[in-house]
């Protein structure tokens, strides 16, 4: 068998299925209808952080390209890591332009084909860049209706479009296809008046289910993420870590690496790697390194974090203040004060973070797995001093994200390496640097006050998070005495968490959903009224309400107060502009505390769901990650020392943790799409804790719920 | 202290002149370009890099090339034939039992070895057959479903 080397220049994401090769693209580009386009009052900034509402350019923008052959190119600075955009993206751009759904190809998260996009995250890319696209799709097909009009002798109105076929509704046989319509013309073209994009009685793909179009790619091996690039000379990098974060080198002595044939040792400052044009031969170099640190650690481990954050010199923001608390207090039969812990969590993608670099003359291009190809351009231009149209970030097929992609630490350093050594340099993190350098999903404390009347009508609503932040800490529920705090970091304090943290699926929303879920959950044992009655008779919101109904119907709900011993849970919250509810069973062994989930139910509403399949996938996906930070999974650490170094002893979820799921979709076609890669993940610390309290009595304060954990609670019954 | 290393690769009769002590993934993906064979954690742990050893499904990361020496290695790009997907590629398709991707290569590989040792597994069997390849996305349920059509779909085929 030869050996084969693959040019990534002619093998990255941007080809996928449609055969386009980079060097063809500036052809096509010439032949075709090429529409630059604004966004028009769609631009939703929800979720974003002030900080990057700041930074976003005003001309946020995509393109679209149709081509002489009838492909249609939809280019996007979001990135494909399995939550299935590149398939759902595919269908608005079909609808909204009137062709074939394979004739729609995604070029996904190239700095330099794509336009601008700030990161995928946050469930975005349907309801933020979505209403881009179409509104482009739209402008686009307004366009080519013009110039068939212009060419046929037809008025506009006479014309029809389907299958990228513009047609005389007077004259059947009298039709003009977009790609006659475009062959050897260049166009481009903004219409001041912007048309309106499709309702949703017009949608052909939109709202049907279609499997992963990607699929094929997948199951033969031969979709390509970053580290199955090759280019000739590349090599692989290794550098030398500390042991712990804080830790400061003190001497190095390189000569045992020197001594493997074919190494070359990079030192720029204080970064040290080894190259190799062989990984195994890499990996060997850099353990060959001798080299000594000075510790100044933070003395704050796993268990002593939340007290730690309790002290710390915090800054308290405000998040929402109604009513008045001292009212609350006195309209209230029962108070009830609750604090409830989350630890760290890892990100864990099964692909690590890899970078691969090369420097051509003064042009850099960095293939990354990252979710913000934008945000690695800009940080590689600032760090190596490069201008920005220097350097190309190509983002292939990701490995997962869940918001540990959205940092690329690896892309800078395989850069600045490609730069010292001159050669291209492919960076794959092990699993030791993966666990070490994670953005983790932030501990924190969570505490309530919370009061009901004699009528279970809850009128107090008091609550402080730690350090966990505030996303999801909306109460929900119709309380008229509220006021909700998020203590975090002072900026002229020193640092409260021990090494970075960051976004982890639904950021801050499974803290805050566990907490108030939770909370509710006690408040109605209290009440002594069965705990869906008891939501409901506190809600307001509609959908929160059929979103709740819906799941009981799922699951077949029989009303009882708890604990009724039958290990039934209920759960709600809303994330990403999406609403769910979630209803669990759970078995637990009283004697060893193993808790089983036996069935879980989900009911979402998600506005339009553009396709249903893709939608039930991330939200099965989300229950199961979600038994994960409930059952196993909190990152131990002593100061800077990360306990983890691979799978280990960090538990994810397994095929034995997994129960019967069920979905329920609550289609609303004349509503914006809203987020689907994270909401279904939110309640599932609160539906367990809950159920878990169903059949036990014990209530589960603090996560992830271990059989020790619960052994303890159990004792407490 | 390179040597000649024989076996069979994708069902081809291949040699190789290598330090035996290189390991058989970095082996695969960079000196054969076999790059659907993935690294996720290098000791074994998360199933990725699952191929095919002697129709054993072993992890690759953890097999030294002295180790493969006259076996019969087949990775995911050997698995379909002239064309036509292997019935496990098939119905991973048909279930959609993935999401990013990067752990169904291995996926494929373990089941695939999973239906060869034993082609009529129950439900349970299959669970702990794939119990220790890892995906995080949560895919779990349409794998399973996904094995257990390939199962009999190849049984129909016999």
């Amino acid at each position: 068998m030869k050996k084969k080397e693959k040019n990534p220049a002619e093998i990255n994401q941007s080809n996928i299925g449609s055969g386009i090769k980079r060097r063809s693209f500036i052809q096509i580009l010439g032949g075709g209808i090429f529409i630059f386009f604004r966004p028009w009052g769609v631009l939703d900034l929800f979720g974003l952080t002030p900080e990057q509402n700041r930074s976003l350019p005003k001309d946020y923008n995509a393109f679209l390209h149709i081509a002489e052959d009838g492909t249609v190119s939809c280019f996007t600075g979001k990135i494909e890591m399995g939550q299935g955009i590149i398939t759902s993206l595919a269908q608005m751009m079909a609808d909204e332009l009137n062709v074939p759904f394979e004739k729609v190809k995604m070029v996904m998260g190239d700095t330099e084909l794509c336009p601008w996009d700030q990161g995928t995250w946050g469930s975005l890319s349907t309801r933020a860049f979505g209403p881009n696209m179409r509104a482009a799709a739209a402008e686009a097909r307004a366009v080519l209706l013009g110039l068939a009009s212009a060419q046929m002798g037809v008025p506009v109105s006479q014309l029809v479009v389907r299958d990228g076929i513009i047609t005389d509704m007077k004259n059947a046989n009298h039709s003009v296809s977009y790609a006659q319509l475009t062959k050897g013309r260049k166009i481009e073209k903004h219409l001041d008046e912007k048309p309106t994009v499709e309702d949703y009685t017009q949608f052909t793909y939109v709202g049907k289910s279609y499997n992963h179009n990607d699929a094929l790619l997948k199951v033969t091996g031969a979709a390509q993420y970053t580290g199955d690039y090759k280019l000739p000379g590349m090599v692989f990098a290794r550098i030398l870590r500390p042991p712990s974060h804080g830790a400061k080198r003190t001497s190095v002595d390189v000569s045992g690496a020197e001594k493997i044939e074919g190494t070359q040792i990079v030192r720029d400052g204080d970064l040290i790697a080894v190259l190799h044009e062989n990984r195994d031969k890499a990996d060997q170099a850099i353990v060959k390194i001798n080299a000594e640190y000075s510790f100044k650690e933070m003395p704050v481990n796993d268990k002593s974090i939340f007290n730690w954050m309790l002290k710390a010199d915090s800054v308290a923001t405000e998040i929402r203040s109604s009513g008045d608390l001292e009212t609350g207090r006195k309209l209230s039969e029962k108070i009830i004060e609750s604090e409830f812990l989350d630890p760290y969590l890892a990100h864990a993608a099964i692909e690590t973070h890899s970078a691969l670099a090369r420097l051509e003359g003064d042009k850099l291009t960095v293939w990354a797995s990252t979710q913000s190809p934008f945000g690695l351009q800009d940080a590689i231009s600032r760090e190596l001093s490069l201008p920005l149209e220097k350097v190309r970030v190509i983002t292939p097929f990701v490995g997962g994200g869940f918001g540990g992609k959205g940092a690329f630490q690896q892309g800078i350093e395989a850069a600045k390496l490609a730069k010292l050594s001159g050669k291209p340099v492919m960076l794959v993190w092990t699993r030791d640097e993966e666990f070490f350098y994670d953005t983790f999903h932030p501990a924190g404390v969570i505490k309530i006050r919370s009061g009901i009347d004699k009528s279970g009508l809850i009128k107090l609503w008091e609550y402080n998070i730690y350090y966990s932040g505030s996303r999801g800490s909306e109460t929900i529920y119709d309380v008229p005495n509220v006021k909700t705090t998020h203590y975090r970091q002072n900026k002229n304090a020193p640092p409260v968490h021990p090494f970075g943290t960051g976004a982890w699926r639904a950021p801050n929303a499974n803290s805050n959903t566990f907490a108030r879920e939770s909370q509710i959950d006690i408040m109605a044992a209290f009440a002594g009224i069965d705990p869906l009655e008891f939501r409901l008779k506190n809600l307001r919101d509609e959908k929160m309400i059929a979103c709740l109904k819906a799941v009981a119907d799922k699951f077949g709900y029989v009303a009882g107060k708890i604990p009724s011993g039958r290990g039934i849970g209920i759960a709600c919250g809303t994330d990403a502009g999406t609403w769910v509810a979630h209803m669990a069973e759970v078995k637990v062994d009283k004697k060893t505390g193993q808790v089983q989930v036996v069935r879980i139910a989900c009911a979402q509403d998600m506005g339009l769901c553009v396709n249903p399949e893709g939608a039930t996938i991330q939200m099965e996906g989300c229950i199961t990650m979600g038994l994960g930070y409930t059952f196993t999974e909190e990152v131990f650490f002593e100061g800077g020392n990360i306990k983890h170094h691979n799978f280990d002893s960090y538990e994810i979820p397994h095929f034995s943790s997994l129960p019967k799921i069920e979905t329920v979709i609550l289609d609303r076609k004349d509503q914006a799409p809203q987020g689907g890669g994270e909401p279904a993940i939110i309640a599932i610390g609160a539906v367990v804790a809950n159920a878990i309290f169903d059949a036990t009595g014990a209530r589960m304060y603090r996560m992830p719920m271990t059989p020790a954990r619960v052994l303890e609670a159990l004792k407490k019954v | 202290m390179e040597e000649t290393i024989r076996f069979q690769l994708n069902g081809e009769n291949t040699e190789v002149l290598i330090d035996p002590n290189q390991t058989l993934l970095w082996v695969l993906r960079n000196h054969f370009g076999l790059t659907g064979t993935k690294f996720g954690c290098g000791m074994g742990f998360c199933g990725s890099c699952t191929v095919l050893v002697d129709n054993e499904p072993l992890r690759s990361c953890q097999l030294a090339m002295s180790d493969i020496s006259k076996k019969n290695i087949v990775t995911i790009e050997g698995l379909a034939k002239n064309g036509k997907l292997h019935p496990v590629q098939k119905a991973f398709i048909e279930h959609d039992a993935l999401q990013c991707g990067y752990c169904t290569p291995g996926m494929i590989m373990n089941a695939t070895g999973l239906l060869i040792k034993n082609p009529s597994p129950s439900i349970q069997e299959i669970r702990d057959g794939m119990e220790n390849n890892f995906c995080r996305c949560g895919a779990h349920v349409r794998i399973i479903d996904a094995v257990h059509t390939a199962a009999d779909e190849m049984k129909g085929g016999k």
